[in-house]
């Protein structure tokens, strides 16, 4: 086995631009998406009567409990109006707003009851308890894992090959198909992978740092 | 102002108040002592809506708290009712409570203007001029953090009266300070007694602070008064031993 590296410097600007433009889209878009839903989640749980908010847990037990390509397949092929970098988009985005939420609960459940206590003494208005007291206090300890999950929603794009979505892998993989050298595209796509995740994950440790009281 | 009709609280299997029936007159100060666990900080608690009241009726001037009476059943009233009540009493807490990620000034104008509806500016005005009267004139930009527990417990005190609250409820204010900062406090509060109207429930270990500002006091044992007298004779020659026992052992 050998690496072609004249071969690997010719495919490179293709598997960057499936990593630019599909693979960097997903991530930003689907962790928007995953970090409101997540706190829309978060919220509702604490907020909601038993009624609403039991059967709302059971569901993100669900999806969180369930393989992701099994949801992407699932979506993929119930709603076939949709296109697959949608149903990429949303379903990594749903998915991973299970986990966000449980990180944004943790932060919530950090705060001390004191501090309802005393918005509940001023007659605060439950938006404005969210708002002012304790969102900006629970978001302290959320953000350095919610930038966590984002890495591993970034990690977990490749799943989207199982709906055909040209991202990084899937593009590797095809050029792989065309001209049969796999080692070449592969090792790039994961090269791709390691110089985008390492600064990340070094400046949400920072971040980390900054953060703390 | 306030009433207490038959007040039942229990937490799980523990009842803490069976049948509490007591009445604070309006401007009245009242200090509320007794051992812990005899429910004095619970009727504070319950006054602010902070727990759910198991059975009995809660009055604010004649008008109840937080449930009521419709068609001989009692019902829990609506929370806008509850709101609209709970606005007229304000708290202090042992822990003071502040918020951290707000300055002193932004603690203070926070309910004035979201719950009031104040302009921003009229709020300002009026919170720095209660910074003055609790001597914190110039922390106004600080973050609670900042400032020792006597001064955060301060700047309490003017959060809760920006409310003009038309009752106030001291709940150990000075429980967590390091003694050397328990004469400032009490300082701020007596001030507060001699130039407001405003109806006072206290509980608090410091008898010369009660002394100097209630009315009367009511000794707490087991949830129910044991007795009930004007400070100076409570502290000099209270009827039941049980009262005695417990001033002997406090002071």
């Amino acid at each position: 086995m050998s690496f072609d590296w004249e071969f690997a410097l010719q495919i490179l600007p293709d598997l960057l631009e499936a990593f630019v433009r599909i693979t960097l889209l997903v991530t930003v878009v689907g962790s928007l998406t995953a970090a409101v839903l997540g706190l829309v989640w978060a919220i509702g749980l604490r907020s909601l009567p038993a009624w609403v908010g039991r059967p709302l847990s059971f569901v993100l037990d669900f999806i969180r409990m369930t393989p992701l390509p099994i949801q992407l397949l699932f979506v993929y092929y119930t709603f076939n109006n949709l296109s697959a970098l949608s149903v990429g988009i949303i379903v990594i985005g749903v998915h991973y707003s299970t986990y966000m939420a449980e990180s944004y609960r943790a932060g919530i459940e950090s705060i001390r009851k004191g501090q309802w206590e005393a918005a509940t003494a001023l007659s605060l208005p439950p938006h404005r308890t969210w708002r002012a007291v304790i969102l900006p206090q629970a978001l302290r300890a959320t953000l350095p894992s919610l930038g966590n999950w984002a890495i591993a929603m970034f990690k977990d794009t490749p799943f989207l090959i199982v709906i055909a979505v040209p991202e990084l892998v899937t593009e590797a993989k095809e050029i792989g198909g065309r001209t049969f050298s796999y080692v070449e595209p592969f090792t790039l796509a994961g090269l791709i992978f390691l110089v985008a995740s390492y600064p990340t994950a070094v400046l949400m440790r920072k971040l980390e740092n900054r953060l703390a009281y | 102002m306030i009433r207490f009709e038959d007040v039942v609280k229990k937490f799980g299997d523990t009842t803490v108040l069976e049948g509490l029936s007591f009445a604070v007159e309006r401007g009245e100060r009242v200090t509320l002592i007794g051992p812990s666990g005899s429910g004095k900080t619970t009727i504070l608690r319950l006054l602010m809506t902070l727990e759910h009241l198991t059975d009995g009726f809660i009055y604010v001037d004649g008008d109840p708290l937080t449930h009521e009476l419709r068609g001989g059943k009692r019902v829990e009233r609506r929370p806008k009712d509850v709101t609209r009540i709970r606005r007229r009493i304000g708290m202090v807490f042992q822990q003071f409570n502040l918020f951290p990620n707000m300055t002193v000034i932004d603690n203070i104008t926070e309910a004035p203007v979201h719950v009031l509806g104040q302009s921003r500016e009229e709020a300002r005005q009026r919170a720095h001029a209660l910074l003055d009267q609790v001597g914190l004139k110039h922390r106004a930009g600080a973050h609670p953090m900042e400032l020792s527990g006597g001064q955060q417990q301060r700047v309490a005190i003017a959060r809760a009266l920006a409310m003009d609250p038309e009752v106030l409820l001291l709940d150990e204010v000075t429980s967590a300070l390091d003694p050397e900062l328990v004469n400032d406090v009490l300082e701020v509060l007596r001030e507060v007694a001699r130039t407001t109207d405003i109806t006072m429930l206290i509980v608090t270990h410091e008898m010369q602070f009660a002394r100097d500002v209630s009315n009367r006091v009511l000794m707490f044992d087991h949830g129910h008064i044991l007795e009930e007298a004007a400070p100076d004779v409570m502290f000099t020659s209270p009827e039941h031993e049980r009262t005695r026992q417990f001033l002997q052992a406090i002071l």
